[in-house]
């Protein structure tokens, strides 16, 4: 049906995952590291979908899952997003290393 | 009345008590507590004491621990001795509480003064009446505990802090023994009861060796309480106590329970020949010995402290001697004639206010009670004839004699010719002559001293009649009672001893009114100050200074040696682990940066390294 191997999509998530990682564990805005945080996310999907068409026991279990995991990044950000705008009103800075409260 | 005997150390440890849980809020009053309590001790003592010579001895104990198969008793014992011993000090201690209420007058600490009094009574009567050695032995130890509160009770001067600590090791060296030969006789004979003891040693059930090596030990316990030689050290030192209490505890009550406890554990010593002459050595050493210090020294009280350590050297000596009875009277007749010697220096000092001789003189018109009184105990000490110390001497110089001891007889006759001598420089240096010192305010002391010692004056003369050569020998038929163990009631001596005894004390009296009354010899006739001789009787031998450069050197040298283990292996080890765990949890720390982005990188190396180990093993850890 496809010439596309699984491998290609294998590759593409495990890229994706990468950058992702990279990319918040390297950028001081937060809010970069937010949407590298969906990166990573989008890269599970990825692997999720492919495995549910082509993997040993094809099923449609792993694209319901990944519409869930969708639905929850959605909701994540939002939150994530709301927390971040808490911060910024309280600490005038959306960099990351500045927010050591936790430390404390 | 006897099966009450129990109550009368009671009383005393309720004023203890009483002062030590109300002792701030009745300030002097609280004197009046004391009084009263050993008042009382004192008129049960004298119950119980009159009520001994008709009827026999009675004995009560309860078990109190079983251990096994062994049980162990507590009660108490009234006989001839406790009897004696319980009147003796009852009275004393009462006298001096009556004492200590003129003479510690204005003292900030009065109502503890009191207490320790209390507590010491406490103790020193319930040591004699302890009907085994275990209860003796506890007793033994508050004993000293009371001398050791009351010896630095001035705890701000040096001298007598280090005199109290003193005091406390010293006796307790002599305690060791004492525990030692405790224990040793428990085990050979399953019993801390006297009368099983005795019943053992007489039955031939220990060794003879065993019963030697007990006795010494026992007797090593009654050396260090009674300061005898080597360890009598303590004693003149422990005159930085308030004088009171060196005439309650360092001179009648006290340091004459080692005399008690040898006279106690008799029967075990008139076993063992050995520990007899052993007894009688140590005594007639330390009698001549301690008599030899005392004729040099210009403290008041460290006269008296020799003369103290001299006299229990010869009651040692009468006991060594198998005098039995010449050392349990002279016991007595000592403890009230020292006991008044003490308080009538103390009146001195309280006029005075100086302990050095060198600063006194011509008191005699100024103390009109206190003088006469001193006299009177001078008098008794030098075993002048009719006095009661004359009568006690001549029995302990007989008994001496009869024990086969002609050395140590005539060791015990010079030290009764330095006794006279010494005293009686005392006297002349203290009472004759013209003022040397500041005298402006010498005033004699109120009654509360006098009284007491004008009844310790009476007693000093007339005690010595109980038992004299010439009108029966009440005291010592009544103390030995047919037990033919303690020997005999009346030892008949040849009459010359009578005669040399009084020739003796009468030529140290002559040579002391020649030097220090009449000043027709020189003070320096046979050694100046700075002498040789002199030096080392000024300075006792120098025993102390021995002892300082060889046990206390030796203990502080291995102290030294413990303590650089101690501070540098010990302590190296410690430091190394601590620095070890404070290096680890400081790295620790550095993780916890608050760098959310630093943990998820943590936790990603985390893992990568988990995946490597998984993809290298397969998934299995071995």
């Amino acid at each position: 049906m496809s010439s596309i191997p699984a491998s290609a999509f294998l590759a593409l998530a495990l890229i994706l995952f990468c950058i992702g990682l990279y990319g918040a564990l390297t950028k001081r805005n937060t809010v970069i590291v937010l949407i590298s945080i969906e990166l990573m996310l989008n890269a599970v999907n990825i692997n999720l979908v492919t495995f549910s068409k082509y993997g040993a026991a094809p099923s449609i279990d792993g694209q319901v899952f990944a519409l869930f995991a969708m639905a929850v990044a959605a909701a994540e950000a939002a939150v994530g997003l709301a927390i971040l705008m808490a911060l910024y009103q309280r600490k005038k800075t959306v960099h990351i290393d500045e927010m050591d409260e936790m430390k404390q | 009345m006897m099966e009450n005997a129990w109550l009368i150390p009671l009383f005393p440890l309720v004023s203890f008590v009483i002062l030590l849980l109300f002792g701030k809020r009745l300030k002097e009053a609280g004197a009046y507590v004391g009084i009263l309590m050993t008042l009382a001790s004192l008129v049960f003592s004298i119950l119980v004491l009159f009520e001994r010579f008709s009827e026999p001895s009675y004995i009560q104990k309860f078990e109190w621990l079983k251990i096994g198969d062994v049980s162990l008793t507590a009660g108490f014992e009234v006989n001839q001795l406790n009897a004696l011993m319980l009147f003796i000090v009852s009275l004393v201690s009462f006298l001096v509480h009556t004492y200590s209420k003129g003479y510690m007058h204005g003292d900030g600490r009065f109502p503890v003064f009191y207490a320790y009094l209390g507590l010491f009574t406490f103790a020193m009567l319930g040591l004699v009446i302890s009907p085994n050695l275990l209860q003796t032995y506890m007793f033994w130890e508050l004993v000293g505990l009371g001398s050791f509160l009351l010896i630095g009770f001035y705890f701000y001067k040096e001298e007598a802090k280090a005199a109290a600590k003193k005091a406390f090791i010293m006796t307790r060296i002599g305690d060791v023994g004492l525990f030692i030969g405790m224990i040793l006789l428990f085990w050979k004979t399953g019993s801390f009861e006297y009368s099983e003891i005795f019943s053992a040693v007489e039955a031939g059930g220990i060794s003879q060796t065993m019963i030697t090596l007990t006795a010494i030990l026992i007797f090593i316990g009654a050396v260090g309480k009674s300061g005898q030689f080597p360890l009598h050290t303590w004693l003149p030192d422990a005159m930085e106590g308030p004088t009171p209490v060196s005439a309650l505890i360092h001179a009648a009550t006290m340091v004459a329970a080692g005399v008690y406890l040898v006279a106690t554990m008799f029967p075990l010593f008139a076993a063992s020949k050995t520990a007899l002459l052993t007894v009688a050595t140590i005594g007639a050493f330390t009698a001549i010995f301690a008599a030899s210090i005392g004729l040099v020294q210009t403290d008041i009280k460290r006269v008296l402290a020799y003369s103290t350590v001299s006299q229990l050297g010869y009651m040692m000596l009468a006991l060594g001697s198998a005098g039995y009875v010449a050392g349990v009277f002279h016991l007595m007749t000592h403890a009230f004639f020292k006991a008044l010697l003490f308080l009538a220096a103390g009146s001195v000092i309280h006029a005075v206010h100086t302990q050095n001789i060198e600063e006194m003189g011509g008191l005699w018109k100024k103390l009109k009670w206190t003088a006469p009184l001193f006299l009177i105990g001078t008098l008794a000490i030098s075993g002048v004839p009719l006095l009661s110390g004359f009568f006690s001497k001549d029995e302990i110089l007989v008994a001496a004699w009869e024990g086969g001891h002609p050395i140590l007889f005539v060791l015990a006759l010079i030290a009764a010719f330095m006794t006279a001598f010494y005293m009686f420089r005392l006297f002349f240096m203290v009472f004759t002559g013209e003022a040397r010192g500041n005298q402006n305010h010498v005033h004699e002391s109120p009654g509360s001293m006098t009284l007491p010692m004008l009844v310790l004056g009476v007693l000093a003369i007339i005690s010595g009649y109980v038992n004299t050569p010439w009108f029966g020998s009440f005291l010592g038929d009544w103390l030995v009672d047919g037990n033919e163990k303690l020997g005999h009631g009346h030892m008949e001596g040849p009459i010359w001893i009578m005669i040399a005894a009084t020739v003796v004390s009468l030529a140290g009296i002559y040579l002391a009114w020649l030097i220090y009354g009449k000043r027709s010899v020189s003070r320096n006739w046979l050694s100046g100050s700075g002498d040789t001789l002199h030096t080392i009787l000024y300075n006792k031998y120098y025993v102390d200074e021995f002892y300082q450069m060889t046990v206390v050197a030796v203990t502080k040298g291995i102290s030294y040696f413990l303590r650089f283990i101690d501070v540098f292996l010990v302590g190296g080890i410690v430091k190394g682990v601590v620095g070890f765990v404070q290096g680890l949890g400081a790295t620790g720390s550095k993780l916890q940066n608050g760098q959310v982005q630093t943990y998820a990188a943590v936790a990603f190396v985390g893992l990568a390294i988990l995946t490597v180990i998984f993809a290298l093993t397969g998934g299995y850890l071995q």
